[in-house]
C-alpha cells in the first residue's frame, strides 16, 4: 500500500493466489467471501441429504401401516432430518453464507472483524456436523427423540443421543462465534460516514440475529450438557423418576429454541427487504420501521418461548401471558410485511426471478404467519397442539419463508458471487414448480392436522389418505423444482453468460464494485452520505 | 499480491477485539445462567436437603480459595498496569502470581473433590443412588457447577500461560497489550463466576 495513486490491479476473489494452493486455499481462507461460498455448499449438501429424508417419509406416509419402514426407523429418520435441516442448515444457513458473504460488503469493510476466528467458526461447523453424522452410524444406533431431545425420552432412550447433543452443542458454538463476529464488525468497520441508520436493511436483520445468536445459544449448550451428563451418571435434573423436572427442559430448551427460529427468519426478511427495493427502483418505504421491527422481533422473541408448553402443565397465568407475548411479536412481523407491499406501490417494477422469490416468500410467509396466530392462541393451540398444523405452519414458515428467502438470496446475488449469470426462464419455471409442489406438499396437512393427525406418527386410519398422497406428490414435485434449480444454478456457476456489476440496477454498496469482487473489496474505503436505497 | 493479503491480517483493532471479549463473556455469563437456574428451581423444591448437604462442605477450604482467586485477580490486574506502564518484568512476575494462585485453587478443590470420592459421593456412584432426590440434586449441581467453572479456570490459565509467553517474547508490549487484558477480563469472569458459586454452594447452610 505504499504507492497508493497507483490503481490496484483488479484480481476477482475468486482466482486471488494467497499463501496456500488449491483445496487448501479455501479451507485455510480467511476471506469472508471464500468462507460464505464454504457454509453454501456445504448447507446445501446437508439440506438434500435432509430433502432425501423428508422424501422417505412421504413415501413411508403414502399409505396406513407400514409401507417402507418400521416405526422406529421412522422416529430415527425424522430426528435426523429435523437436526440436519434445523441446526445445519436453517440456523447457519442465510447469515453464515449470505451474511458472510455480503455484510462486509454491505457496510463497506474490507472483511468481517476477526477473520480468522470467522475460519474457526466454520471449521467447528464442520466438526459438529461430522458428529452429528457420526451419531447416525456409532453402534448403539440413530437418535430417536426428535430434535428436540426431550427429557426425559432422551435421558433413558438407548440410542446415541449423547453424541447427537454434543453434535448440537459445538454446532451451537460455531452459531455463537459467527453471531459475536457480526455484531463486532457492525460496530467497528463500517465505511466512513456510514451511521447505523445509513446501513442498508440486510446489516440490519443480521445485527438483530447476531443478538440472538450471541445471547440465547449458550443456554441451550448448558441445558445439552446437562442432559449429556444426566445419561452419563444418573443425575436427575430432568428425569421424574431421579427427583428431576421434564418441563424444566422444555423452559430451558424453548429459551434457546424459539429464539432460533427468529435466527432463521430475521435474515430471510432482511434478504427479501434488500430484493424489493432494487426491483421496484423505489426507496423503502418506512425505513426505520423496517430497521426497529428486526430488533423488537429478536427482543420479544426471546419472551415467548412458553407457546410450545401450552399442554405441558405449565400454569394458566403463564399461558395467558405468553399467549398475549406471542401476539405482540406479530406486529414488528406485520410490519415488515406492509412496508415491503407498500415499497412496491407506484414503483417501476422488473419482474426478474429474485423479485418472483421474494413475491413467493411474501405469499407463504403470510400463510405461515396467520397460522401462528392459530397456534399463539391458547384455545386453538390446545387443539391442534403436536398435529400435521403445527407441522405444515412451521415449514410454511422455516421453508416456505427461510428456504424460499435462501432461493431469493442466491438468484439476487449470484451475478454478483461468481459474476455469471443463470438462465433466467430456467429460474422463473423451477420456482413455479417449487411453489406448487410446496403448496401441494404442506396445505393439506393444515386440513389433516385440523382433523387430527398427529405429527411424528408413521401411520394413520384411511380417512387420511387422500390428504397423505397429495402431500406426497406435492414433496416429489418440489424435490423436482429443486433439483432444476441446482441444475441451472450449477451450469450458470461453470459456464453462464458474463454478467454485468450491476444486473439488477442495485443501488447498494455491492452492485458498486466489480463481479466477482476483489480480495479486498473495494479499491478505497467508500464514503457514505446518503441512504442505502436512494433511487432516482 | 502478497502485500495485500499481509495487509488483511495486519488489521488491528484493540476496540474491536475488547468488544469481542465482553460479548463472549455474555456468553459465558449465559451459560452459567442456566445452571443458576436450575439451582433456584430445585433450591426451592427441595430447600431442606440443600441445607443439610451444604453442611458436609468446607467453608474453610472454600472460604480459602474464594481469597486466593480475589488476589489473583489483582494480580492480574497488576500484571496489565505493569505493562502498560512497560514494566515487562514486573508484568511477568504478576502474570506468574496469578497462574500459581490458579493452580493452588485447582490443587485445593482437587483435595475437595477427592474427599468426596473417597467417601464415594460422586455423580454416578452407589452412594450417589441412595441418597434422596434433595441430596443428590444438590450434590449433582455441586459436582456440575464447581467442575464447569475448574474447566473454566483451566481456560483461563491456558489463555494467561500464551500471554506470559507473549509478554516474554515482547509480542505484547506498552504499545499493544489488549492480549493481556483480554485473558485478564477472562480471568475476572472466571473469578466473579466463584464469587456467585461460593455463597449458592458452601453458605447457604
Amino acid at each position: 500500500m505504499s504507492n497508493t495513486t497507483e490503481k490496484i490491479e483488479y484480481v476477482s476473489y475468486l482466482d486471488h493466489q494467497g499463501k496456500y494452493k488449491g483445496i487448501m486455499s479455501w479451507l485455510m481462507a480467511t476471506d469472508h467471501k471464500r468462507i460464505g461460498l464454504l457454509y453454501m455448499y456445504a448447507i446445501i449438501t446437508f439440506f438434500f441429504i435432509g430433502v432425501l429424508l423428508g422424501l422417505m417419509m412421504k413415501l413411508e406416509l403414502l399409505a396406513p401401516g407400514e409401507t417402507i419402514m418400521t416405526a422406529k426407523m421412522y422416529n430415527s429418520v425424522f430426528t435426523l432430518h429435523g437436526i440436519l435441516m434445523i441446526f445445519m442448515v436453517v440456523i447457519p444457513g442465510l447469515s453464515a453464507v449470505f451474511g458472510n458473504f455480503f455484510l462486509p460488503i454491505l457496510i463497506g469493510a474490507k472483511d468481517v472483524a476477526f477473520p480468522k476466528l470467522n475460519r474457526f467458526s466454520w471449521w467447528i461447523f464442520i466438526v459438529g456436523s461430522i458428529m452429528a453424522v457420526l451419531s447416525q452410524l456409532l453402534k448403539d444406533g440413530p437418535p430417536d427423540t426428535g430434535w428436540t431431545f426431550y427429557a426425559p425420552y432422551s435421558t433413558t432412550t438407548n440410542s446415541n443421543v449423547i453424541m447427537a447433543t454434543a453434535a448440537a452443542f459445538v454446532l451451537g458454538f460455531s452459531s455463537i462465534l459467527t453471531g459475536l463476529n457480526f455484531i463486532v464488525t457492525i460496530h467497528q468497520m463500517r465505511a466512513p460516514g456510514m451511521k447505523f441508520f445509513h446501513m442498508p436493511l440486510f446489516p440490519w436483520a443480521l445485527y438483530a440475529t447476531a443478538w440472538i445468536q450471541l445471547l440465547a445459544t449458550p443456554v441451550i449448550g448448558i441445558t445439552l450438557l446437562m442432559l449429556i451428563a444426566e445419561r452419563a451418571f444418573q443425575i436427575g435434573f430432568f428425569d421424574p423418576a431421579l427427583g428431576g423436572d421434564p418441563l424444566l427442559f422444555q423452559h430451558l430448551f424453548w429459551i434457546y429454541s424459539h429464539p432460533a427460529v427468529y435466527v432463521m427468519m430475521l435474515p430471510a426478511m432482511g434478504v427479501i427487504t434488500e430484493i424489493i427495493p432494487t426491483f421496484c427502483q423505489r426507496q423503502i418505504y418506512g425505513y426505520k420501521a423496517v430497521a426497529i421491527s428486526s430488533l423488537a422481533i429478536a427482543a420479544v422473541g426471546f419472551l415467548v418461548w412458553g407457546h410450545h408448553m401450552y399442554t405441558s402443565g405449565m400454569s394458566d397465568q403463564a399461558r395467558w401471558f405468553f399467549s398475549l407475548l406471542t401476539f405482540i411479536v406479530a406486529v414488528p412481523s406485520a410490519i415488515k410485511v406492509f412496508n415491503w407491499i407498500t415499497t412496491m406501490y407506484k414503483g417501476s417494477i422488473d419482474v426478474q426471478p429474485p423479485f418472483l422469490y421474494a413475491l413467493a416468500f411474501i405469499f407463504l410467509f403470510i400463510i405461515g404467519g396467520t397460522t401462528g396466530l392459530l397456534l399463539g392462541s391458547v384455545a386453538t393451540n390446545v387443539q391442534v397442539h403436536d398435529t400435521a398444523f403445527v407441522v405444515a405452519h412451521f415449514h410454511y414458515i422455516i421453508f416456505g419463508g427461510m428456504g424460499f428467502a435462501f432461493f431469493a438470496a442466491i438468484h439476487y446475488w449470484f451475478p454478483k458471487m461468481y459474476g455469471r449469470m443463470y438462465d433466467i426462464k430456467l429460474a422463473n419455471i423451477s420456482l413455479v414448480i417449487k411453489f406448487i409442489g410446496f403448496n401441494l406438499l404442506y396445505f393439506p396437512q393444515f386440513i389433516i392436522g385440523v382433523q387430527g393427525m398427529p405429527r411424528r406418527y408413521f401411520d394413520y386410519p384411511e380417512q387420511f389418505q387422500p390428504a397423505q398422497v397429495i402431500s406426497s406428490v406435492g414433496g416429489f414435485i418440489l424435490a423436482f423444482g429443486l433439483f432444476l434449480m441446482v441444475y441451472n444454478l450449477v451450469k450458470a456457476a461453470k459456464s453462464g453468460a458474463v454478467a454485468p456489476a450491476n444486473p439488477w440496477k442495485g443501488s447498494t454498496l455491492e452492485w458498486q464494485i466489480p463481479s466477482p469482487p476483489s480480495l479486498e473489496n473495494f479499491d478505497e474505503a467508500p464514503i457514505i452520505k446518503v441512504n442505502p436505497y436512494d433511487y432516482k | 499480491m502478497s502485500e495485500k493479503t499481509v495487509h488483511v491480517d495486519e488489521h488491528r483493532d484493540d476496540e474491536a477485539s475488547k468488544l469481542g471479549m465482553w460479548l463472549f463473556i455474555f456468553t459465558e455469563l449465559l451459560l452459567f445462567g442456566g445452571l443458576f437456574l436450575v439451582y433456584s428451581v430445585f433450591r426451592v423444591q427441595y430447600h431442606e436437603a440443600f441445607h443439610q448437604s451444604s453442611l458436609e462442605l468446607s467453608v474453610t477450604l472454600g472460604a480459602l480459595n474464594t481469597v486466593i482467586l480475589l488476589i489473583s485477580s489483582m494480580t492480574i490486574a497488576m500484571a496489565l498496569t505493569a505493562m502498560q506502564k512497560n514494566d515487562q518484568k514486573r508484568a511477568l512476575i504478576f502474570i506468574g502470581i496469578t497462574l500459581f494462585c490458579a493452580a493452588l485453587f485447582l490443587f485445593n478443590k482437587y483435595f475437595e473433590w477427592g474427599a468426596k470420592f473417597h467417601h464415594g459421593l460422586y455423580p454416578g456412584s452407589e452412594l450417589m443412588a441412595l441418597l434422596d432426590r434433595g441430596h443428590l440434586l444438590y450434590f449433582s449441581l455441586y459436582f456440575f457447577m464447581t467442575g464447569l467453572h475448574a474447566l473454566h479456570i483451566v481456560i483461563g490459565m491456558t489463555l494467561l500461560i500464551v500471554c506470559y509467553f507473549q509478554v516474554k517474547n515482547k509480542k505484547i508490549n506498552n504499545k499493544d497489550y489488549v492480549l493481556l487484558e483480554n485473558g485478564a477480563l477472562y480471568w475476572h469472569l472466571v473469578d466473579l463466576i466463584w464469587i456467585f458459586l461460593f455463597p449458592l454452594m458452601y453458605l447457604i447452610s
